[in-house]
This record gives C-alpha cells, sequence and structure tokens, in this order.
C-alpha cells in the first residue's frame, strides 16, 4: 500500500460510510438495528485487538479487560453525567472509556510486554484471569454479578438528539466506528505502524535498526486499550449496562475468534470477522443449540486450512480476478462446495440429532424435523444415513480437493504469466 | 475491501430479517421463556424449559386459557444480561407479551430494567415479567417494576425463615459463614449475621469467609480452618461445585458440623454430594419432593412419568404456581392483555401443594411456606422421593408459614394510569 | 498445630497434582515450543474417561486404560493437528489447541451432558489413614499423593535413564542443538506430546473424583497451570516442580489470614475513614484474597525476575 493519497482509497472509506449509514434505513427491526449496533462496536474492538496481534504479533488472552475496564469507567461517568456531578456530552462518552482504556493498557503494558510472542500470551491471560477475579470482589465498583446500570438519556437533547430511540444510538456507534476506523488504519501508516510490523516479523532486527521492541509493543498495546476501551464506552451507551463478565477470559477469546476468523493479515480482516461471528451467534443460536459446537469447529477448520482468514482468500483471487480467470476455478470450486456440503450435512445430522436426544427428546419426542424431514432419532435407520453421508462427503472432499489444488496452481501460475506478460 | 464488506454485512442483515419473523397465530399464546439453553448453565435452562411445558400441557389438556393454547417459545440468553436484552428485542418484534425467566439474577435485574424502559415507551406493547427463580431481593424492592411478578421466595424470606429455624435450635452455639465472593454471597453472609445476632444474641459468628466464585479446586483448607473454629453450624450460600466441594471436603476431614444451605438440593450438586451430605446437609427451600400430600405425589410421579430420561425432578412449584395464576388473573379480566392482566394478579389467592400462595399487591412478591429439609437416605416413608435418582432425597425439618416470611418492602413501582 | 499440620499435607496433595499436570506442559513447551492450550482440557478428558471406564472395569484399570486412551488423543492431535498447523508459525500452533480446548469441553458437553457425572472415589480407599488430634486425613488423598510421587520418579528414571528422555532432556537446554544432530524427529514430538497428554489425564484420573468432574474442570485449573510454569520458569522442569509446591502452598495457607490492610493500618496508627469508597480495597482479608494471591504472586514474579524461577530462556 502506499502511503499516498489515493482517489481509490478514498473511495473505499466513502462506500463504507455509506453501508453504514443505510443499513438500518434498510433493516427497521428493533432486533436488528441493535445487531448493527453490536457489530459497529465489535469491529473497533477486532480492530484494536488486531493492533496486537496482526500487527504487532502478540498474542493476548486478555484483551477484554481494557474493553471491559474502560466500559466501567464510562458507565460511571454517565452515572455522574445524570446526576448532575459530572459535565460532558454523551457524545464523547467513548473518549472517557478510551483514556481508562490507556491508562490500564499503560499499567499492564508495562509488566507484560517485557516478554514476546508465548509468555506473553501466558502473561496476558493471567492478567486477565486476575482482573476478572478482582471483578466479582469489589461490588461496588463492578456492580456485583448485576453489573452497573446507567441511563443514556441524560442532559439536554442536543438538536433533538437524547440518545433514547436505538437508531440514534446506531448512528452514534456508526460516526464513532468510522473514526476508529480511519485512525486505526493512519496508525498503521505510521513510522510506529511500520515498526510494528518489523517487530512481529523480526525483533532482533528491529534491535538492530535502533528501535526497542519493548518500547514499540508496549506504545502498540496501551494504543489498543485506548481503542478497546472507546468500544466498551460504547457498548454502555448501547446496552446501558455493563457486567463483569464483559471483561472476563470468554470475551477475549471471543474477540481473538472474531480476529482470526476475518483474518489478521490484511486491515480489513477483522471487519469481515467482527460482523461475521457478531451475526452468527445472534443467528446460529436461534436456530441449534450446538452452534458453540460448530464454532469450534469452524475456528478449528479455519486455523487448519485457512491460517490467513478470510481475508487472505479474498486477497488470494485478487490475481485471478484481475486477470479473469476465475472462470476456470469454477468448476472445481463448485464440485468442492458440493462435496463440502455433503460433509456438512452429514456431520450437522449426527451433530442435532445427538443434542436432540440429550435436550430435547422428551419434552417433543424423538422424533424431530431436520432439514424439513420428520425423522425419528431412536431408531438407527437416520443414523446410518447420516453417517453414510458423512463419510461420502468426506471421500469426495478428498478426492475433489486433489483437482482443486491443481487447478488452483495451474490458474495461478497462468495469472503471473499474464501479469508478467 | 468494500464488497466485502458489504456483502458480510448484507448477507447477515437479510437473514436477520429471515429470522425475526413477524407476529402470532391468531388462538395461541405465545409465552417467551429466556434463559442459557447452550453453554454451561444450558442444562440448568432445560430443566425450568421442561417445567414451563409440563405446566402448558396441563392448562391446554384442559382447553387453553380463553380459548387459546399456550404455546412455550424458548429463547437462549447464553446466560448473559446483555445477550438477554437483545433477546427481548427479539420477543417484542415477534409480537409476544408475557416472558418468563428465573436463573441468576444479573440477567434479572438487566430483563426488568430493559422491561421497564421498553413499557414506558411502548405501552401499547407493554410486556410481563414473570420471575420464577432470580432470587435478588432488589427485584421486588429498590429496582421493582411494575410488571415484574416473582413466584419464589427471595434470599432475605429464605434467610428468615432459615435463621428462624436455627434461633430454635439449642445446640447452636458457634456459626460459620462461608460464601461466594460475589453480590449474592455477600447478601447472604450480611443477612445471616444481621438476623442471627438478632434472633439469638448469644450466638457467636467464629468465621466470616468470602471465596471467590468456582475458582476454588480444593475447599480441604477452608474446612481446617472451619474445624480449628470450633463452629457447630455453617451458613452457606454456595451453589454448584461450590457446594459440592465444600460438603466433600467437609466429610474427608471429619468435620461434623451442620451445614445450612440454598442450594444443596441445585441440580448436578446431590450426585456429586452423595453420601458425604446425609444427616447434616441442609437447604431451605419453597419445595422439595418429600414435603407430603397427595399432590406432591402426584406431581412428582407425573414430572417422573412425563420425562422419564432426565434425571432432573419436580422442582419448580414456582413455574406451576406462575402460570396457574396467570391464567386465572386472565379468566377474571377475560383478556391477555398484560396492562389488564398484572392488575388481576395482585392479591390473587392460590391453593397449591404446598399450601396458601398470595401474591403481594405492594412489590408484586408471592409469599408461600419455607421449608428447611435435610439431606437423607430415601426410606420409603418421609423420604419417598431421591434427588436426580441418587438414592437420596430430603426430609422435612420444619415448614415455617407464609406470615413468618413477609418481610417489609421499599418497593415504590408507578402503577399505569387508569 | 493441629491447622499447620493437616494444612500443610493439603497443600503437599494439591501442589503435587498442580505439577502433575504443569510436568507435561512444560515438556511440550521445551521440546516444540507450543504452549499447550488443551492441556488442562486432557485433564478434564482423563476424568471423563476414568469415570467411563471405571463403570465398566472398575478403578483400578481405568487408571491405566484413561491415561493411555488421552495419550491416543493427544498423539492424534499432533499427528493430525499440530503438524498441520506447526509452517503458519508458533501462534497458530497456540489458536489451534485453544479452538481444540473450545471444542473439546463443547464435545464433553454433547456426550456426559453438562452437569457434573458421579465420579467417585472407590471404595477400597474411603476411610481416613490417619489423625491428627481431631481431624481425620482422607486415604484418598494419602493415595493422590502416592501417585505423583511415583509419576514424579518413573519421569525422572525416563528422563535420565533412558534414551529418548535424554533426548527430551538434551532439547530442554540446547534445542538447536538437538535439532542439528538430527533427533528432532516427529516421531519424538509426538510422543512428547502423548506423554504430556497421559500425565495430565493421569492427573485427571486421581482428582477428577478427588474434587468434582464437570465440564468446567479445565477451565477452573487451565489458567493456574498456566501460572505455575511462568513463575518456575519456561521450560524448567524443575522449576515448575518448586512453583507448583510454593503456589499450592500459598493458595492453601493464605486461607488461614484473615488479615487485610486495614489491619495493617490499624497496627501502624494509620486512621480510615469508613465511608471512603476504598474501604472496599482495605477490607479484603488474604483469605478472601487467595486465589488471586498466585497471578499476583506471577506478576510480581515478571518484574524482578523476568525469566521466572528457574528459567533459562525468555520464550
Amino acid at each position: 500500500m502506499s502511503v499516498m493519497f489515493s482517489w481509490r482509497r478514498l473511495l473505499v472509506w466513502a462506500a463504507t460510510a455509506a453501508v453504514m449509514i443505510v443499513a438500518p434505513l434498510v433493516f427497521t427491526q428493533g432486533f436488528a438495528v441493535s445487531m448493527l449496533s453490536q457489530m459497529g462496536i465489535a469491529i473497533i474492538f477486532a480492530l484494536s485487538y488486531n493492533m496486537l496481534l496482526g500487527q504487532t504479533g502478540m498474542l493476548s488472552f486478555g484483551h477484554a479487560v481494557y474493553f471491559g475496564l474502560g466500559a466501567f469507567f464510562s458507565a460511571h461517568a454517565l452515572n455522574a453525567i445524570g446526576a448532575g456531578t459530572f459535565g460532558w456530552p454523551v457524545s464523547l462518552l467513548p473518549l472517557i472509556g478510551g483514556v481508562a482504556g490507556l491508562v490500564f493498557g499503560v499499567i499492564f503494558g508495562y509488566v507484560t510486554t517485557k516478554h514476546s510472542g508465548t509468555p506473553f500470551a501466558m502473561i496476558s491471560l493471567g492478567i486477565a484471569e486476575m482482573v476478572a477475579a478482582c471483578s466479582l470482589m469489589f461490588p461496588s465498583f463492578f456492580g456485583g454479578e448485576g453489573g452497573i446500570s446507567t441511563d443514556r438519556v441524560v442532559g439536554e437533547a442536543v438538536m433533538g438528539i437524547t440518545f433514547g430511540p436505538s437508531l440514534q444510538v446506531y448512528y452514534l456507534i456508526a460516526a464513532w466506528c468510522f473514526v476508529c476506523m480511519i485512525a486505526m488504519f493512519a496508525l498503521t501508516q505510521t513510522p510506529l505502524g511500520r515498526m510494528a510490523n518489523a517487530v512481529r516479523d523480526n525483533p532482533e532486527r528491529a534491535r538492530f535498526v535502533g528501535y526497542n521492541p519493548t518500547r514499540v509493543r508496549f506504545l502498540m498495546l496501551s494504543l489498543a486499550g485506548f481503542f478497546a476501551g472507546i468500544a466498551g464506552a460504547l457498548e454502555v451507551i448501547n446496552f446501558e449496562l455493563i457486567t463483569a463478565e464483559r471483561l472476563g477470559t470468554v470475551a477475549s477469546g471471543n474477540v481473538l475468534l472474531m480476529a482470526f476468523i476475518g483474518g489478521i493479515g490484511h486491515f480489513y480482516g477483522p471487519i469481515i470477522g467482527a460482523v461475521l461471528v457478531t451475526f452468527l451467534q445472534s443467528a446460529l443460536s436461534n436456530y441449534t443449540q450446538a452452534w458453540l459446537l460448530y464454532f469450534g469447529l469452524f475456528f478449528l477448520v479455519m486455523i487448519l486450512f485457512a491460517p490467513g482468514g478470510i481475508a487472505s482468500l479474498i486477497t488470494l483471487h485478487k490475481p485471478v480476478v484481475q486477470t479473469r480467470m476465475l472462470g476456470r476455478l469454477a468448476l472445481p470450486y463448485v464440485a468442492a462446495a458440493a462435496s463440502a456440503a455433503v460433509l456438512m450435512l452429514g456431520l450437522v445430522a449426527l451433530v442435532e440429532m445427538l443434542y436432540h436426544i440429550e435436550t430435547k427428546a422428551e419434552q417433543v419426542g424423538t422424533v424431530m424435523s431436520l432439514f424439513g424431514r420428520q425423522l425419528d432419532a431412536a431408531t438407527a435407520q437416520p443414523w446410518i444415513v447420516a453417517a453414510i453421508i458423512l463419510i461420502a462427503g468426506g471421500g469426495l472432499l478428498a478426492f475433489v480437493g486433489r483437482f482443486v489444488r491443481s487447478a488452483w496452481n495451474d490458474v495461478t501460475v497462468a495469472a503471473n504469466q499474464a501479469k508478467g506478460a | 475491501m468494500v464488497k466485502s464488506w458489504l456483502r458480510a454485512a448484507l448477507i447477515g442483515a437479510v437473514a436477520a430479517l429471515a429470522f425475526a419473523g413477524p407476529a402470532s397465530a391468531q388462538g395461541v399464546l405465545k409465552i417467551a421463556y429466556l434463559e442459557g439453553l447452550s453453554g454451561p448453565f444450558g442444562n440448568v435452562g432445560e430443566v425450568g424449559l421442561r417445567h414451563l411445558q409440563f405446566a402448558a400441557e396441563r392448562i391446554n389438556e384442559k382447553g387453553g386459557v380463553l380459548g387459546q393454547k399456550i404455546e412455550v417459545v424458548p429463547f437462549d440468553t447464553k446466560t448473559s444480561p446483555q445477550e438477554a436484552q437483545l433477546v427481548f428485542k427479539q420477543l417484542v418484534d415477534q409480537g409476544i407479551r408475557y416472558m418468563m425467566q428465573g436463573n441468576g439474577s444479573a440477567v434479572a435485574l438487566a430483563l426488568s430494567e430493559a422491561m421497564g424502559k421498553h413499557n414506558a415507551r411502548n405501552p401499547d406493547q407493554t410486556v410481563l415479567y414473570m420471575n420464577y427463580g432470580a432470587v435478588d431481593p432488589a427485584l421486588t424492592n429498590d429496582k421493582c417494576n411494575f410488571y415484574h411478578f416473582r413466584f419464589d421466595a427471595d434470599v432475605d424470606m429464605k434467610m428468615q425463615a432459615m435463621t428462624n429455624y436455627m434461633a430454635a435450635q439449642k445446640g447452636i452455639a458457634k456459626v460459620y459463614l462461608i460464601n461466594q465472593d460475589y453480590s449474592f454471597g455477600q447478601s447472604v453472609a450480611k443477612a445471616a449475621r444481621a438476623m442471627l445476632t438478632q434472633k439469638r444474641p448469644d450466638i457467636q459468628i467464629v468465621g466470616d469467609d468470602l471465596h471467590p466464585l468456582g475458582k476454588v479446586k480444593d475447599f480441604a483448607p477452608y474446612v481446617a480452618k472451619i474445624k480449628a473454629s470450633g463452629a457447630d453450624a455453617v451458613v452457606t450460600g454456595n451453589w454448584g461445585n461450590d457446594v459440592a466441594l465444600l460438603i466433600k471436603a467437609a466429610k474427608d476431614a471429619g468435620l461434623t458440623a451442620d451445614f445450612y444451605t440454598y442450594y444443596a438440593g441445585g441440580l448436578g450438586t446431590p450426585p456429586v454430594i452423595g453420601e458425604a451430605g446425609v444427616g447434616h446437609l441442609k437447604q431451605v427451600t419453597v419445595f422439595h419432593s418429600n414435603i407430603g400430600g397427595s399432590g406432591t405425589v402426584a406431581n412428582v410421579e407425573a414430572y417422573r412419568k412425563r420425562f422419564p430420561d432426565s434425571k432432573d425432578d419436580f422442582y419448580w412449584t414456582s413455574i406451576m404456581n406462575a402460570m396457574t395464576m396467570l391464567t386465572m388473573a386472565m379468566e377474571k379480566v377475560k383478556s391477555t392483555d398484560p396492562t389488564k392482566v398484572a392488575p388481576a394478579l395482585e392479591g390473587l389467592k392460590i391453593d397449591t401443594i404446598t399450601g396458601e400462595v398470595t401474591m403481594r399487591a405492594d412489590n408484586h412478591q408471592a409469599v408461600q411456606p419455607i421449608f428447611i429439609s435435610t439431606f437423607s437416605k430415601t426410606n420409603g416413608k418421609d423420604v419417598k422421593f431421591d434427588v436426580e435418582r441418587t438414592g437420596f432425597g430430603f426430609k422435612t425439618d420444619a415448614r415455617i408459614e407464609a406470615k413468618d416470611t413477609v418481610l417489609p418492602t421499599t418497593c415504590k413501582f408507578q402503577r399505569p394510569k387508569g | 498445630m493441629e491447622f499447620f499440620l493437616v494444612t500443610l499435607l493439603n497443600s503437599l496433595s494439591y501442589g503435587l497434582l498442580l505439577f502433575m499436570l504443569s510436568s507435561g506442559l512444560t515438556l511440550i513447551f521445551s521440546m516444540m515450543g507450543v504452549l499447550n492450550f488443551a492441556h488442562a482440557s486432557f485433564y478434564m478428558l482423563g476424568a471423563y474417561f476414568a469415570y467411563q471406564t471405571s463403570r465398566y472395569v472398575g478403578f483400578w484399570p481405568a487408571l491405566v486404560i484413561a491415561p493411555l486412551a488421552v495419550a491416543a488423543l493427544g498423539a492424534l492431535t499432533e499427528r493430525y493437528g499440530l503438524r498441520t498447523v506447526h509452517k503458519y508459525g508458533h501462534v497458530a500452533e497456540l489458536l489451534f489447541t485453544f479452538g481444540l480446548a473450545y471444542t473439546i469441553e463443547e464435545v464433553v458437553h454433547l456426550i456426559w451432558g453438562r452437569a457434573p457425572v458421579p465420579y467417585r472415589i472407590p471404595e477400597i480407599l474411603e476411610f481416613s489413614a490417619f489423625s491428627i488430634y481431631s481431624t481425620q486425613y482422607p486415604a484418598y488423598r494419602v493415595f493422590m499423593m502416592l501417585v505423583s510421587v511415583a509419576m514424579l520418579v518413573g519421569l525422572y528414571l525416563v528422563l535420565t535413564r533412558s534414551r529418548i528422555g535424554m533426548i527430551i532432556q538434551a532439547s530442554l537446554t540446547h534445542p538447536d542443538m538437538v535439532q542439528a544432530l538430527g533427533h528432532n524427529v516427529p516421531r519424538v514430538f509426538m510422543l512428547v506430546f502423548a506423554g504430556g497428554a497421559a500425565l495430565a489425564g493421569l492427573a485427571g484420573v486421581i482428582g477428577g473424583n478427588a474434587f468434582v468432574t464437570d465440564p468446567g474442570m479445565a477451565v477452573s485449573v487451565g489458567t493456574i497451570v498456566f501460572v505455575v510454569v511462568v513463575f518456575g520458569g519456561m521450560g524448567s522442569l524443575a522449576g515448575a516442580f518448586i512453583a507448583s509446591l510454593i503456589i499450592g502452598a500459598v493458595q492453601t495457607f493464605s486461607v488461614a489470614f484473615d488479615y487485610s490492610l486495614l489491619t495493617l493500618f490499624g497496627s501502624i496508627g494509620i486512621k480510615v475513614n469508613p465511608d471512603s469508597g476504598w474501604m472496599e480495597l482495605w477490607k479484603v482479608t488474604i483469605a478472601q484474597a487467595a486465589p488471586v494471591l498466585p497471578y499476583l504472586l506471577m506478576v510480581a514474579m515478571l518484574i524482578v525476575r523476568p525469566k521466572g524461577l528457574m528459567g533459562t530462556r525468555e520464550g
């Protein structure tokens, strides 16, 4: 990427802004709007996480600490605003969260960034556990299990904006999300951003050229804490509630999943991941109780076969699309998708039947509907059929996979030649 | 970049539209059941769902309510307050006006608050909330809400019953408090100390420990400390593994003190405790399977017959009572509109298998008898039913009458006008 | 005195259990550079496998079968999972084990349900071994200690007396040299991984019934084991041993101390305003903070000595 101003980049940002503005006008239901709001928050959080993992190579298992602490400080600030003891516009509340995140980023960063790699990961986990354990011990600040609840409709309405209706909240989140996206992108273009990449790729060499890797890591962690805190404050405005579970290790693991599934090697990867994961977590859980399992398997498959995430898959196909050779991949891809679908069908059928037997069989009987079909999970037949489908799908996929690979090799060679020519 | 972003967002939103389908069919009364149905507490949510199903089926057998069949619609809150708020939006989108929840006061507080804001902003879509087990006193005191009704007894009411019983036990001289270090555990410790010192000033509180929630693997050091203190009764609000491990460690060290608990009979706990709890593990509940009476036996047996493979038992009388009271109130006002049903629930009295249950009008808390019982081996007589097919059940020590559990309230909710 | 002796024994048995877990983690980390996030999941699987097998064949065969089954799973994990992601670097390996831990928990939910399973200690060991004054000491705890010590001796013998042990040991201190000598064959990796998993599985077999066997047991020990390994020094078995005993003792003994900062202020004559917002912090006793102490210790260790107690290299 060039540092220079480019019309193309401007266009990309403008289009992003347009999507954010139009989205809630298309999906007007209360639930859809609140999901869009959540996606906006998740995008900031995932991008801030990727400042560590993708850009500086620091695998953190405790990033939700900064999110959560930022959220708690802004919740208290919001309550103080409501009580009239603290004058501050609600729309700028995320700054308070950000500063809180920054302060804790500085404190914990000082301890943790002396290490890199695996020790850093473990220490971040230890600190996350410590903060999570403390959060239950001090109910006056963390509100115990009920958390701290607030009211975002405080102060005088500015131009009719009270932040009562969720649409107004969405636009506030979208605005902050957009600003944070630009800020975090700009950061990647600064010398600090470049140094972070150097520290990630080769800390020794970074040291030789005169940069202190520890300081670079420290700065990146503090800044990531700042953005995470902003996301936390937006969460407070969105839900008018923050509980201690939001700074726990599960939340930290979640943001890791988002960034990784989206793709940590590209700036826009975590954005895809945040949108996709937020959506899946809401949508899948409506359809199946086994969503956590599917989610885990999805994650494992991604690591095994696409460690660059969705973003890298897109990038890989860029030259192919540019040289108009996507058509040559169409057939193998369709075949692979079909056999993967067969495999999934078998797997999902087995898992769903297991879950049905385990949890639902007694309320509604062993007869269940699966893919629009009625079947009795107490009989052997559907199990055998599902197992056969699973094995057949697996075999097919292994078989088709070879063709996909060779087609891919052919196409990339051809694409490179076409580009070189 | 834009393309992919847009595509992901569009696909997501289209699907969101698809599953959030609109209003209900005619002739069906939908009741949303909000509970964690996946993740670590999924099994607890399932138990309540079975009870609600059980209650709904009984009402439907008799022709439903006002000619409408009851349909239970489960929603997964993932036991998270934030998720519960999202789910609440969903059920409102779907036109559901009644919801039930009971696991976790954090979720309950969030839901009550979200419902309060929603009802105030959208009076034509008023939602009514039946709480069958979230026991934070705040829900019917400082943070009460006109459309929130609680059918279980709260922490303080149970503590009142427990300390009434303890005060009558002459053998108790030294009491040890051990609780989980979070709002519930801390309030149990506080209430126990206050009520015990008031009712029996001669009782010595010899220890007051708070340990982190669900983090202690080995309770042996705590037990060593309890033993060193010479306590002859231990009061704990611990639930789940925190109570099971405590009892096991006590048994290992040969500690003979009585344990007064809230949740010894909680799902999954008795199988872990097993033999270790027999004789000195007590619980305070609004129901257990061996309170006696033909109604109890019939219910417990009917539940076992209905759900033969589940290891859980008929437990949530609060769900049964909630559904009975709801249908009575609806029939009384001949309407399923929550704004009419809610006032009709106030002061409602019903006869149940545990005795008379009354819905208080001033804070919407159900008042009912409370039982103290001891973990014992089943003997076919006063310990007829075991819990979770363990061979152990609870034996009633005392029944605290409803009137003795009533506590003053600080609740001042806003009544809807008209 | 009674309290002290009982607590000392308790801390020893807990510390030894921690070592059983941390030794496997340390071995795997030293050899392969992989921090196995799913290590505690193998501990959990050990307990569940033992529960399942003991229902058919009793506890004693399960004591052998369950760790072997876990070892087999460990070998499969290494062969078909870690080896595939190895080329993507350590972060991918770590994430793979993270995803694996996540998935294993869900699979356990699916197979054994979400409630604890009634995995009990064998009746033959259900008596009190001896009494210290008035406190009984359960035989099963003695048995746990015996198994731990036997494992410790066995591990020591394997590491110092066998050829594979020599290679493993060499790679603790000179990983590059071992690699250069051509020893770092994938088979050794697989064996070490399987061996580490087996140790965790064994800990699960004897810990699962002493405490509780439920799907949350992996999470509850997972992080504390990480603390032990960091505290003791990454890749040092001796460090892990000492750290296990120290952390075990700290967690067990701290329960006894009801002192808080308030007590300290009181004794040095500082008066604290009881309405102050910080009161909650001053009032926290050591006993109350017991389970947080290991993390505090770890952070303190990192500030004073970033390598950890006996560590020789920094990750």
